[in-house]
């Protein structure tokens, strides 16, 4: 029989405020065990939290931009439970009066495929702190700098299908939200992360079947991973007449499998009620109304107008839109020297490669813009050819903003030779070097001009003007 | 409300307490005289009342997103019974 895979998800966003939710501590990432924190965020007795405005209007950005019907009257609760990562012993988040509701965002699948995906709801909460278990004692520790870090958790509708459908998804949430400036979302430093509620059915099957919630994804080929393994297993089991059992399960992604954590016969009883020390939260028509005026423009409007403004192609645009920090050194570059299609070029055919070869992160790339454009304007003179334009580019993208392009190609010696003279004798030179293949050039073998091409190009260390080349090459061998 | 054994020791569960079968009795008893005194509220008509969730008509208190210093870390960690020098520490939460 042929299964569907039916999928929800539950994704927690750390909000990019520098300070927490309810204290004035900073929420920058890496700092030394428990240096992050004070009384309010390790909840020591007689402390009392105050809310932060800047998640308020982060949260609300997040919602308007994934199209929510945004809650006016807000409160947060008090999720109760007892565990060391929260010193509390209680997670302050919105269970009754979640702040953005019934909302969607379209997105598109690596194989072309376009749908919508419902939103059920976003709520704001804090996030915990990190647990260190002693891989030999009878201890864990606790480091506390995370707690009380601004988090959105936006729960969708089961409206995921592939691990395709869940990572375009995933990598729309990201983009957009980089464009808000509200969340760097990086997974692999826990600021993104997803629950994958997965079940599945029959094929033309209405009844969704019973599912099991997956945590601990950490990166985007974990998602893959992980929803292979979980819908296989789950076949498995109906296959051989069994049944899933409704759970939480906690991927291991060096073991490659799911592990279950706690069934629904054991699920928390968390005791919701209304948190008192916050009072409640008015949002305001006008800021809603504000948020809706001053959206950034997102990767989709982006992509429409580099295509008809740029004349770049659907695929390359869509490549250099979504990241907000490659569009800005594209926008800002095209700018200056006005060359959109060879800054497109020199962006997916070089940034791209360096970015996948070295492991860099777009918002990493320490890219001077003016640097840029200047290197194009030099790139579409005869001065450098392709290959020499692709070792300046490359010695470009890793200097600092001071690199001296001028100098870099004047030591090196890489500025174009057009002089017919020295062409001339570098092309003699090589015919007799060769005796053997000038022959062969004269038994009927014209093929081998390429040959002679290349050894002259050797010969002036690359830097010979090709055109200028072929000609003289055509020129001496029709004296022979 | 009636509140059973079962009730008592679900609450003791919750908050990692251990009770014997005394304690268990004797809480069964007090936990039931302070519902049966909460009872009392429900005998009023709230019908045209309301609900609220705070007693102050206090709302929208909120604070500018600026860094203060963040506490001392020792002074953090001395309100612990157990810490190392750079993190708190308690009992062992996974096997």
């Amino acid at each position: 029989m042929n299964y569907e895979i039916v999928m929800g998800l539950e994704v927690h966003v750390e909000l990019a405020t520098k300070t927490k939710i309810f204290c004035s501590c900073t929420t920058e990432f890496g700092g030394a065990p428990n240096t992050h924190c004070c009384p309010v965020c390790t909840g020591m007795p007689g402390t009392l939290p105050v809310f932060n405005k800047k998640v308020l209007e982060y949260a609300v950005k997040a919602g308007v931009a994934l199209n929510c019907d945004i809650t006016r009257y807000n409160k947060f609760d008090r999720k109760n439970y007892f565990y060391p990562d929260l010193p509390k012993a209680y997670q302050i988040s919105q269970l009754y009066l979640p702040f953005a509701k019934n909302g969607s965002i379209d997105i598109k699948t690596r194989s072309g495929l376009e749908k919508t995906i419902r939103i059920h709801e976003i709520h704001m909460e804090e996030d915990a702190g990190k647990l260190i278990h002693s891989p030999t004692g009878n201890e864990t520790f606790t480091d506390y700098n995370r707690c009380g870090v601004p988090l959105i958790e936006i729960v969708s509708e089961p409206d995921f299908r592939s691990a395709e459908d869940v990572i375009a998804y995933l990598e729309k949430l990201k983009t957009t939200f980089e464009y808000l400036g509200i969340s760097d979302c990086k997974m692999q430093e826990g600021s993104m992360r997803a629950d994958v509620n997965l079940s599945v059915r029959p094929n033309g099957s209405e009844k969704i079947g019973t599912r099991t919630e997956m945590k601990n994804i950490n990166s985007f080929k974990a998602i893959e991973r992980a929803i292979a393994f979980e819908s296989a297993r789950q076949i498995e089991l109906i296959e051989n007449g069994g049944e899933v059992i409704q759970e939480t399960r906690r991927w291991d992604d060096n073991k490659g499998l799911s592990i279950s954590m706690r069934s629904k016969e054991d699920a928390q009883d968390y005791r919701y009620f209304p948190e008192p020390d916050i009072p409640p939260i008015n949002i305001s028509e006008e800021l809603i109304e504000e948020i809706k005026n001053n959206q950034p423009e997102f990767a989709s409007a982006k992509v429409l107008r580099y295509v008809n403004d740029f004349g770049i192609t659907r695929a390359d645009a869509e490549i250099i839109a979504s990241s907000k920090y490659i569009a800005k050194i594209f926008e800002d570059t095209v700018a200056i020297c006005n060359e959109p299609k060879e800054v497109r070029y020199w962006i997916i055919n070089q940034i791209m490669y360096l970015m996948n070869d070295k492991g860099i992160l777009p918002e990493d790339i320490n890219l001077s813009c003016e640097k840029f454009a200047e290197f194009i304007k030099i790139a579409t003179s005869d001065r450098i050819n392709r290959p020499t334009a692709k070792t300046v580019f490359e010695a470009m993208f890793f200097a600092s903003h001071d690199f001296d392009l001028e100098k870099y190609i004047k030591d090196n010696g890489l500025e174009q030779v057009d002089d017919t003279d020295s062409i001339r004798e570098a092309v003699l030179g090589v015919l007799s070097a060769n005796p053997n293949t000038v022959k062969q050039y004269k038994n009927g073998q014209t093929k081998v001009v390429g040959f002679f091409v290349g050894q002259v190009m050797k010969a002036t260390q690359g830097k010979a003007k090709p055109d200028t080349v072929n000609k003289i090459v055509a020129e001496e061998l029709a004296k022979l | 409300m009636k509140i059973t054994k079962e009730i008592v020791e679900s609450v003791a569960n919750l908050s990692r307490i251990k009770l014997d079968e005394a304690a268990t009795v004797k809480m069964q008893t007090e936990l039931g005289a302070v519902i049966d005194y909460m009872e009392i509220l429900n005998s009023l008509d709230t019908k045209e009342i309301e609900p609220m969730s705070h007693i102050f008509s206090l709302n929208n208190v909120m604070r500018d997103d600026l860094i203060k210093p963040s506490i001392d870390r020792q002074e953090i960690l001395s309100n612990a019974p157990d810490h190392t020098d750079e993190t708190f520490v308690v009992p062992k939460t996974v096997g």
